[in-house]
């Protein structure tokens, strides 16, 4: 464990030095960002909407105190979404199809010998390859965090008001009580680390995969379970840190 | 002008190259000949420095490439092009944008307008002009190998390896394959490095060979040279071949005026 993690770290090195030009590291991160979070918009959207719906379904079943106002429910749904369901579930689901998308695609190159044709090319292909995908990463998770944050909530609303478990009036306004900002900028922090340690694990497996479509699969499928397991450890440490 | 002196590379204590030395020279196909497991790969990844050798050295026209400083060896990897067994391409590019990879990552000077000429020249040199908006997938593999080819040639390369060119084609494009090889190694004045186990190949091509057995050097010859060599590995490598068997047979009899029926 110790020697994988010493090689992260000289894989994050190599990936630093002798970078390619800025024009062209520019275009592959646009073209990445494209592929991580514009293709990941559905996905996310529909995972982010229900699990809002189905959060304000559940409190509403839960609270059955006649003491504690309706509008608790939509409070309980802001706070669970802002601060943990829209940052971590979407880290999650992220994981599972950007994860595997990322080593199972450098794995192939890995296998079909393109990697090393870049090498003898002299360009150095952790630069060229792995760099735009964490950087596109970096700049999508945030915006794919706060779009499911919002469909949450919005998930909660309409679940809420179709099921009769609250009015749109009291979801608003338990929406609108006790706001902090603070906790959204804690989110953002949220998707940025996991945004790196989803893009960079996955490379990294995905990197060094050897032999072929079978250790593929594989790289691809520990890609994702060792993402999961530094979401789910970073998403304690950051809380315990920045709360 | 390829130097190699005295390269060792080994695996978990495993000796796979046990002190190589030997020349590839310029504007000649070198081929490298051998067995499975008899280390040609492993020389040429050190060589084109996707290995690193344990002992030895190489220079390229003069100028040491392994163990030396990193631009140094950017520099002489500019000049390099390479085709690889499976070719290699890009399967996210079309044909035309895998030959203009290499102009675009390594010459930023030139324009949009001339990246485009020398990508339509190399593509017609290897015979392949009307296949440029063809996505690798949809052309066969001696159509890679040859796409390879114009990517390799693209940067106006200085040295050419090939890894098993031959492999997995029929035997008729792979004599296409190897004929446009040596055309372009001559054209151009390269330095061409070769791997391969396919006696065609060698028969065609080989102005010079080297075999390799075990990890050692065992025989340096021309083509004209290897079929009277009296090396008992490589002979026996050679008259694996039932076809070059036969090609001796007919020989000797002529030679010696006795004809069977």
């Amino acid at each position: 464990m110790v020697k994988s993690f010493g090689q992260f770290l000289l894989f994050m090195q190599s990936m630093l030095v002798r970078k390619e030009r800025f024009a062209v590291l520019w275009k592959r991160t646009i073209d990445e960002c494209v592929t991580i979070g514009v293709n990941s918009i559905f996905i996310v959207a529909i995972v982010s909407a229900f699990i809002g719906a189905v959060t304000c379904v559940q409190i509403a079943y839960n609270l059955v105190n006649p003491l504690i106002p309706k509008s608790t429910i939509g409070y309980m749904v802001r706070e669970m979404t802002i601060l943990e369901l829209a940052p971590t579930i979407t880290s999650i689901v992220l994981a599972g199809k950007v994860g595997s998308s990322i080593a199972g695609g450098l794995g192939t190159m890995r296998i079909t010998e393109q990697v090393s044709a870049l090498e003898v090319m002299g360009i150095n292909s952790a630069s060229y390859l792995v760099l735009p995908r964490i950087l596109g990463a970096i700049f999508m998770f945030p915006l794919l965090v706060i779009l499911a944050m919002a469909l949450s909530i919005v998930g909660g609303y309409l679940a809420g008001s179709l099921t009769g478990s609250i009015s749109g009036q009291e979801y608003i306004e338990g929406i609108r009580t006790d706001f902090i900002p603070y906790n959204i900028f804690f989110a953002l922090v949220k998707s940025i680390v996991f945004a790196f340690l989803v893009s960079a694990i996955s490379a990294f497996k995905g990197y060094y995969t050897e032999g072929g479509a079978l250790e593929v699969g594989t790289a691809s499928t520990t890609a994702v379970n060792n993402s999961i397991i530094a979401i789910l450890i970073a998403d304690f440490v950051l809380a315990a840190v920045l709360l | 002008m390829i130097e190699i002196h005295n390269i060792e590379k080994s695996f978990d204590g495993n000796p796979i190259l046990k002190g190589i030395s030997c020349t590839f020279e310029t504007g000649k196909c070198n081929l490298l000949l051998g067995g499975s497991g008899t280390g040609k790969s492993v020389l040429l990844q050190c060589v084109v420095g996707l290995m690193q050798p344990d002992l030895g050295s190489i220079t390229f026209d003069g100028t040491v490439f392994s163990n030396n400083k990193v631009q140094v060896r950017q520099e002489i990897r500019r000049k390099i092009g390479m085709l690889f067994q499976g070719s290699a391409l890009f399967d996210s590019m079309t044909v035309a944008k895998n030959v203009e990879f290499p102009l675009q990552m390594l010459t930023p000077e030139m324009s949009r307008e001339e990246r485009r000429d020398r990508v339509e020249f190399c593509l017609k040199r290897v015979g392949l002009e009307n296949a440029g908006e063809k996505m690798p997938s949809e052309i066969s593999g001696g159509m890679k190998k040859r796409v390879g080819i114009a990517r390799a040639i693209a940067p106006n390369c200085t040295y050419l390896f090939c890894d098993e060119p031959n492999s997995g084609l029929d035997p008729l494009t792979s004599l296409k394959i190897d004929e446009l090889i040596q055309e372009i190694t001559y054209e151009y004045n390269i330095t061409t490095v070769i791997i391969t186990h396919d006696m065609n190949s060698v028969i065609e091509i080989g102005d010079h060979i080297i075999f390799l057995y075990k990890g050692l050097k065992l025989w340096d010859g021309n083509k004209d040279e290897i079929l009277n060599a009296q090396v008992p590995e490589l002979k026996e490598f050679i008259f694996s071949s039932s076809l070059v068997r036969a090609a001796k047979r007919i020989d000797d009899e002529t030679h010696s005026g006795v004809v069977n029926p």
